[in-house]
């Protein structure tokens, strides 16, 4: 019996049942660790039981009403344990994954402290994992998390599913969460090792999650995709000395297979019969690009024509910077750096590098060299300022 | 759960309104506060004059001293408030948000009352 198998598998979905079980947070996370533990001695001494999650859970019910019966109890606590003595269903509700989702990432907890507890409620991260993982001291990330469970408890946020008229809105907000999880993971912050895959797995994790709990929610359909198709390209993103490789370089036989078939597959089902929304559009522009087996293959206008769906739902100026790109490969360099100049993104280093790479592209290097120097006072990662830096070396090396 | 929703307004940017389209906040005001009685949410509340005819009390080294005015130097006033009886922070906020002058740059705080306080 691998414990640790065990706990990545279910931590989360037995701690959703047993918060529902007593409503606290602390006790349901004590309760369940108490439970583990007791298990790492008595499956070794006894040999596993037969259902462990559910003797997990039993354990840690247990554990809770004992704690009950120690406190000093108030008049609401009486009527707590006629309640929890009154459950007699042993087995998790698949339901309680998704109240618990839906909590963390409730709009009265700041966006951070909505991350921060759901990886360490959903995926069982530990405090320190999470620190480390947003280059956030321990000590503050501890207190976001203590700080967002007396939010729940202090300002009564409901543990449920939201109402119906609800229900979108804030889909959208754990749609966020999950996409900033594996933002986090594939871009790192200050620039060291560009993809850090433990958070692109969790987030995909959670992504599986949501689109098992909610089935017809395309959106989430669509975001599982786009997650899966980035993270296909892993392997190839950096080469060996951690410098940035363009889509356009990468070796494609490196690309992992399997996970662009699903991620292709889930498309069909994120772009739907009505409107597509944006995560389902975006995927599809991924899954084009994973399609083509060479750059030259790609079909770009069929990607500018997305983008501009894309425009529809998300007109902001980085999905306009992304449209004409993509419009100069599909209709002339000339047309894509007429798009680019109406665009106004001023801290943003990729609008004067995409200005920069179809100056160069035209011949025109001095004035490519200029926009790569302002990209260069723009840019944040390393990796990509190396990138920029080779580019520039380039122009200005060549005769005009 | 008790729950008080504080309704502040930048009072030049209210004023700056027609006399029609503050009548029509404020009637859709009333309706909301008679709707939150009849359903039996409302515990109280009150519509506030504006900041100008407020007076701050405050001590300064031991002596009481009195200003006139609001206490928060803010563009942003408090114009009422309510106290509603809710399930939970949801329906709190289900409340909060169609309060009319939300429409017009109003902002609503949504303030749970500490149980452990009985007058």
């Amino acid at each position: 019996m691998n414990l640790d198998r065990l706990y990545r598998t279910e931590y989360g979905r037995l701690l959703a049942s047993l918060i529902r079980y007593c409503r606290d947070f602390d006790l349901a996370e004590d309760a369940l660790h108490s439970a583990f533990e007791a298990a790492l001695v008595q499956w070794r001494d006894n040999g596993p039981p037969d259902n462990p999650p559910g003797w997990l859970m039993t354990t840690a019910r247990r554990r809770i009403m004992d704690r009950h019966r120690h406190n000093r109890m108030a008049e609401t606590r009486h009527e707590e344990i006629a309640y929890l003595a009154g459950l007699d269903n042993d087995e998790p509700e698949v339901a309680d994954s998704l109240r618990l989702i839906f909590t963390c990432c409730h709009p009265a907890l700041a966006v951070p402290a909505q991350i921060a507890l759901t990886l360490r409620t959903l995926c069982g991260l530990t405090t320190e994992e999470i620190a480390r993982a947003f280059m956030v001291p321990v000590p503050t990330l501890a207190q976001r998390i203590v700080r967002a469970k007396a939010k729940i408890r202090d300002a009564g946020i409901p543990y449920q599913v939201p109402a119906d008229r609800d229900l979108a809105e804030r889909l959208d907000a754990v749609l966020a969460v999950i996409y900033l999880v594996f933002n986090e993971g594939y871009a790192a912050r200050d620039g060291e090792r560009l993809v850090r895959a433990d958070l692109c797995e969790e987030a995909i994790r959670l992504g599986r999650l949501l689109v098992a709990l909610m089935p017809d929610a395309r959106e989430a359909h669509g975001l599982l995709a786009l997650m899966l198709l980035h993270h296909s390209r892993r392997d190839v993103r950096t080469d060996d000395h951690g410098d940035l490789v363009l889509l356009e370089d990468q070796d494609r036989g490196r690309w992992d297979a399997a996970m662009i078939a699903e991620g292709t597959a889930r498309v069909g089902a994120a772009m739907g019969d009505g409107a597509p929304g944006p995560y389902a559009i975006q995927a599809a522009i991924a899954a084009l690009h994973a399609g083509s087996m060479r750059a030259e293959d790609t079909d770009w206008r069929r990607i500018a024509a997305l983008y501009s769906l894309l425009m529809n739902a998300l007109p902001t100026p980085v999905v306009a910077l992304n449209r004409a790109v993509a419009v100069a490969m599909a209709d002339g360099l000339e047309r894509g750096l007429a798009l680019l100049d109406d665009i106004h993104l001023p801290d943003y280093h990729h609008l004067p590098a995409a200005r920069a790479d179809l100056l160069r592209r035209l011949g025109r290097a001095e004035e490519a060299a200029v926009a790569y120097r302002d990209a260069l006072d723009k840019v944040t990662h390393d990796a990509e300022r190396r990138l920029l830096q080779r580019r520039l070396a380039e122009v200005t090396a060549s005769p005009s | 759960m008790q729950y008080m929703l504080l309704c502040c307004i930048d009072e030049a940017l209210w004023n700056g309104l027609s006399e029609d389209r503050r009548e029509a906040v404020m009637d859709d005001y009333n309706a909301l506060v008679r709707e939150m009685v009849d359903s039996g949410h409302y515990r109280g509340g009150g519509k506030l004059q504006p900041s100008h005819t407020a007076t701050t009390v405050r001590e300064s080294s031991g002596e009481v001293v009195f200003t006139d005015g609001p206490y928060a130097e803010t563009k942003e006033q408090l114009g009422g408030y309510h106290i509603v009886e809710c399930a939970d922070l949801d329906e709190a906020l289900g409340i909060a948000r169609r309060i009319p002058p939300l429409r017009v740059g109003g902002t609503v705080e949504v303030r749970p009352l500490d149980p452990s306080f009985k007058a």
